[in-house]
């Protein structure tokens, strides 16, 4: 666990997914291509089908995990943070790069404080546990025919506005 | 093949194959698996604004995204009607079954409790405080926390970010308070 990234610096409150670097914006260029499109597309329906399958999106499950009651839901996590934990290990060891030969960098998360960690996190948490469904399953549940999940959407989307707005004013 | 791949998935199944979006995005495009900041480039992109936060080229930083999301959509569309289980009934554990009886839970057939999770459900205080206030709070709290379970409890704990490690524990936090204090006051 040498490799924990436990950043310090003060600029905290820098946004990890606005600040963009060159390679970044580089990435999202060719990202936009319609080839990547489609492949994000066929990624993402893969991704849907799996959660309605595993019934990672269903409320009992979520209410199971919580409760403690099944493995299901630890099984699915933990097998995924153990098969992509690899697989980064894999492409960092390999240096791998994209299919458009960009190198590949995940940009570590800013420690900061750590507030918006703690904070945002246990905000988080109450949502899923009252929802239960996270932003993933909310769009699966969608197509799936849960309509009422367009309001939990748009109640998301109300809640990140209402996150832009505060933020300045918030500990991070 | 049809009949197999519409039972419902085994954790041992389902979990390796989420977990193997993780580098196929790295590899396609340099992308980070996530999800949660789709609701960010939707505000972006449909609440006119000056907050600073969602002023941004939404559709450079946010296509690829968005179209994944579009694709989980689809696929959710996917597994409900060509993939569809037989039995309506998600097998939880016979514990949990009678937990959410006892908070007045009577209908345990589909992913998620109809009565709650439909636009009847939707007009009792319950339904909306789950659906409306829950929405809200995932909005708000993947954004504050910088990412989802997606984006924390599977990218970052896969590259060993103790920050994510962290917003995975807040999560649980969050997830235990509700299901044990606030769901019991508002069932």
């Amino acid at each position: 666990m040498a490799e924990l990234i436990r950043d310090t610096r003060p600029e905290a409150c820098i946004d990890i997914e606005q600040v963009a670097p060159d390679y970044e914006a580089q990435a999202q260029e060719t990202g936009n291509r319609p080839g990547s499109l489609l492949a994000y597309l066929l990624l993402g329906i893969f991704f849907g089908i799996v959660l309605i399958k595993s019934e990672v999106a269903s409320w009992f499950r979520i209410q199971e995990m919580f409760r403690f009651q099944s493995f299901h839901m630890y099984g699915v996590i933990g097998s995924a943070v153990v098969v992509a934990g690899l697989s980064v290990q894999l492409i960092k060891r390999l240096r791998l790069k994209t299919i458009h030969g960009e190198p590949i960098e995940i940009q570590p998360k800013i420690w900061g404080k750590g507030v918006r960690y703690w904070l945002g996190g246990i905000l988080f948490g109450l949502g899923w546990g009252l929802l239960g469904a996270c932003p993933g399953p909310m769009f699966a549940l969608l197509g799936s025919g849960v309509t009422v999940m367009v309001v939990a959407i748009a109640s998301a989307m109300l809640g990140t506005w209402a996150y832009a707005v505060l933020r300045p004013r918030l500990p991070h | 093949m049809l009949e197999w791949l519409s039972q419902p998935w085994p954790w041992y199944v389902a979990g390796p194959l989420i977990g193997l979006i993780v580098p196929l995005l790295l590899l396609i495009g340099g992308k980070s698996f996530g999800v949660s900041a789709n609701l960010r480039h939707l505000c972006a992109a449909v609440l006119p604004t000056r907050v600073d936060f969602l002023r941004y080229d939404w559709k450079r930083q946010g296509l690829w995204n968005l179209t994944f999301a579009l694709g989980i959509l689809l696929g959710g569309f996917i597994a409900a009607t060509l993939l569809a289980s037989s039995d309506p009934y998600v097998q939880i554990s016979e514990a949990t079954r009678a937990d959410l009886a006892a908070l007045g839970i009577t209908d345990f057939r589909g992913l998620v409790p109809s009565e709650l999770f439909s636009w009847k459900g939707l007009m009792t205080l319950p339904g909306l405080v789950m659906v409306v206030l829950g929405g809200f709070l995932v909005g708000f709290g993947a954004r504050y926390a910088g990412g989802c379970t997606s984006g924390h409890a599977i990218t970052g704990l896969a590259a060993l970010q103790f920050p994510s490690l962290v917003a995975t524990i807040g999560f649980f936090i969050g997830g235990l308070i509700a299901t044990y204090l606030i769901l019991p006051l508002i069932l």
